[in-house]
């Protein structure tokens, strides 16, 4: 007994800090991720030309806290004849996967929980793919038609469009040499350019099956509201509800992460390598600034004492989040001596704003998307993975290297580098001109012949 | 000690899992204690500081063909599919190959540090930042030393993908 005691407390006093922010991460993501939805939900009704949630706190800012109680105590219905512990199981998978993904990203230089892993990147897009059989397992569980043909189509979506978006990591991954998101950040560093320009492709191909891998429409089949009642989720509610319902914003999270990480330049300020460009490093703290004046100017046309307050609340939180973005800015000027200490200040707090910036960049295309884009069709989507993405993303793999090749050659470096890249993006789209030809071609035969489709639900 | 608890706790749900796998009647529940076992043994390479077989072990094994095997089960009709006959009816064979391959087993166990040159080597760990990178020194020892056998299995794997597709033409 005593010697488990001892390697309890030897493991805890290595990995008590990691442990630490594991738990901050459980406890905080679910907030995150509420507040997600809800600016979601003023996306699309601002899109919409509507107001959307304004009763629960000033401008519906407290929705969802509101929204989480009711999903807590909200009665938890199991099916009759389902498989009650798979029906238990799946939701915890879903989430459990989605948030072990968390644990590999960096949101700065310092700021990761599983720090300098050798496989980094391929951890968080491995273990966040484990969430499907949470998916899978649960439409089975319930027992329901409806369930078990969205979990039948999601399955088959995810597989096929995991496999276009690895291909899309591995033409980003040329590049950078390294799968150690830390060292993915700093070769962009060096290069002086993102990833994104030098493998548009990629980074298009990317985009389009990473909205895929997280069922958020136009390839929203697996909950198709108006075919599948809500696909796979279907029999779930109240709580379990919830947790697939995290887990879909969670993986979001971390699609847009690994995007921003490979293809974005990460933690990195844009150009973070041209000097004269500097006073880019007061972009952040003006943002805030400008915020903070917004919401001062719209006080006055609050209608009650209690949101006017707020308003101004805001405002002042804007203010000291922007100090705090200036300070490690202005202190080397006005001191030279603080410059070398104020290095990791300026590491940690500008590089994670600019990582959240970008990651909210990403998502808010994602709703953008989403509220434009109007729904696939199941063979549609199907067709469009293997007939047009993977094909594209591996010519595009191989174009990818041999730009390289030549780029080594020239000994082409930094922006020099899109002189060999950008030709190569060209003829690989063009390359993807004739697959959408051919495709065309063969597509119209095959409607003539066959219009049985197995998943169409 | 830290070590061994971890080794055991990994070790213990592997054959754990894989035993539940052979002899849950339920097709699914046998996939997902299947996936356990497999997740158990991605643990241990993990504790060997092999990462790179550790994600490749849950990319390929868990997430691949896991969820293509969990896809496949519940497309087919169970109902129809337990009134078949499920086994090749060779208990003999089956017998006395398990039995030859626990004595292999067993001699390997016995002779371990009894006769010196046999049994299970016994090496010395070496300090962790020593090691090479891990991905890094897989890709090396695969494309300097073993690139042929490496290219041969590709093409193996190349001719069951076309044979795969074949079937599959053929009898649409």
């Amino acid at each position: 007994m005593n010697a488990v005691l001892q390697a309890t407390i030897e493991f805890l006093k290595l990995y008590w800090a990691p442990l630490l922010c594991g738990v901050v991460i459980v406890a905080v993501l679910p907030l995150i991720v509420g507040y997600i939805v809800l600016v979601e939900r003023k996306l699309m009704a601002d899109m919409q030309a509507r107001l959307g949630p304004m009763r629960v706190g000033p401008h519906g800012l407290l929705q969802p806290i509101a929204d989480a109680l009711k999903l807590l105590i909200k009665e938890d219905i199991i099916p009759e004849h389902a498989d009650k512990l798979v029906f238990w199981l799946a939701p915890v998978l879903s989430v459990g996967a989605a948030l072990l993904a968390i644990a590999g990203l960096a949101i700065g230089p310092a700021f990761q929980i599983a720090k300098d892993i050798n496989i980094g990147i391929l951890f968080v897009v491995g273990i966040s793919a484990l969430g499907i059989f949470g998916i899978v397992l649960g439409g089975w569980a319930s027992n329901s038609n409806y369930s078990l043909m969205g979990a039948l189509r999601s399955s088959a979506q995810l597989v096929s469009y995991e496999t276009a978006a690895g291909l899309a990591l591995v033409a980003g991954l040329l590049f950078a040499g390294t799968l150690n998101i830390k060292s993915i950040v700093e070769a962009q560093q060096q290069e002086g350019v993102w990833f994104a320009l030098l493998a548009p492709v990629a980074f298009f191909t990317y985009l389009v099956a990473s909205i895929a891998e997280t069922n958020r429409a136009p390839f929203d089949l697996p909950e198709a509201e108006s075919e599948l009642v809500a696909g796979y989720m279907t029999e779930f509610s109240g709580f379990r509800w919830s947790l697939y319902f995290l887990a879909e914003y969670t993986n979001m999270i971390v699609v847009a992460s690994v995007a921003t990480t490979l293809f974005l330049g990460g933690w990195l300020r844009p150009f973070a390598s041209v000097r004269w460009l500097n006073f880019l490093d007061f972009a952040p703290p003006l943002l805030m600034v400008a915020i903070a004046a917004y919401c001062v100017y719209r006080t006055p046309m609050q209608p009650s004492r209690v949101q006017q307050t707020f308003m101004l609340a805001v405002a002042g939180l804007c203010v000291v989040v922007g100090l705090v973005l200036l300070a490690p800015v202005v202190a080397p000027m006005i001191r030279p001596s603080l410059k070398e200490a104020m290095v990791p200040y300026y590491a940690g707090i500008h590089g994670g704003f600019w990582f959240l910036f970008k990651v909210s960049a990403y998502i808010y295309l994602f709703m953008w998307l989403r509220f434009t884009v109007p729904r696939y069709r199941f063979d549609q989507l199907m067709r469009l993975g293997w007939h047009f993405l993977i094909p594209l993303s591996l010519i595009n793999v191989l174009m990818v290297g041999v730009a390289m090749i030549i780029g080594a050659y020239f000994q082409l470096q930094g922006w020099k580098l899109l002189l060999a890249t950008t030709p190569a993006a060209v003829i690989t789209l063009l390359a993807a001109l004739l697959i959408l030809a051919a495709e065309r071609e063969g597509g119209t035969k095959q409607d003539a012949t066959a219009a049985s489709d197995f998943y169409a639900g | 000690m830290l070590d061994k608890v971890i080794f055991y706790f990994f070790a213990g749900i592997a054959v754990a899992g894989a035993v539940l796998t052979v002899t849950r009647r339920n097709a699914v529940h046998s996939a997902i204690f299947l996936v356990t076992s497999l997740l158990a043994t991605a643990g241990i390479f993990l504790q060997l500081r092999a990462e790179f077989l550790f994600i490749v072990q849950i990319i390929l094994y868990v997430g691949g063909i896991m969820v293509l095997f969990v896809f496949v089960i519940m497309l087919v009709n169970l109902d129809v599919a337990l009134h078949q006959i499920q086994f090749a009816r060779q208990k003999w064979v089956a017998f006395i190959v398990s039995l030859a391959l626990a004595a292999q087993v067993g001699v390997m166990l016995w002779s371990s540090g009894k006769m010196p040159g046999q049994g299970l080597p016994v090496l010395a760990a070496a300090p962790a930042d020593k090691l090479p990178a891990n991905s890094e020194a897989v890709a090396r020892s695969l494309f300097n030393a073993y690139l042929l056998p490496f290219e041969i299995a590709s093409v193996l794997l190349l001719v069951a993908m076309i044979g795969a597709v074949v079937m599959a033409k053929r009898r649409a």
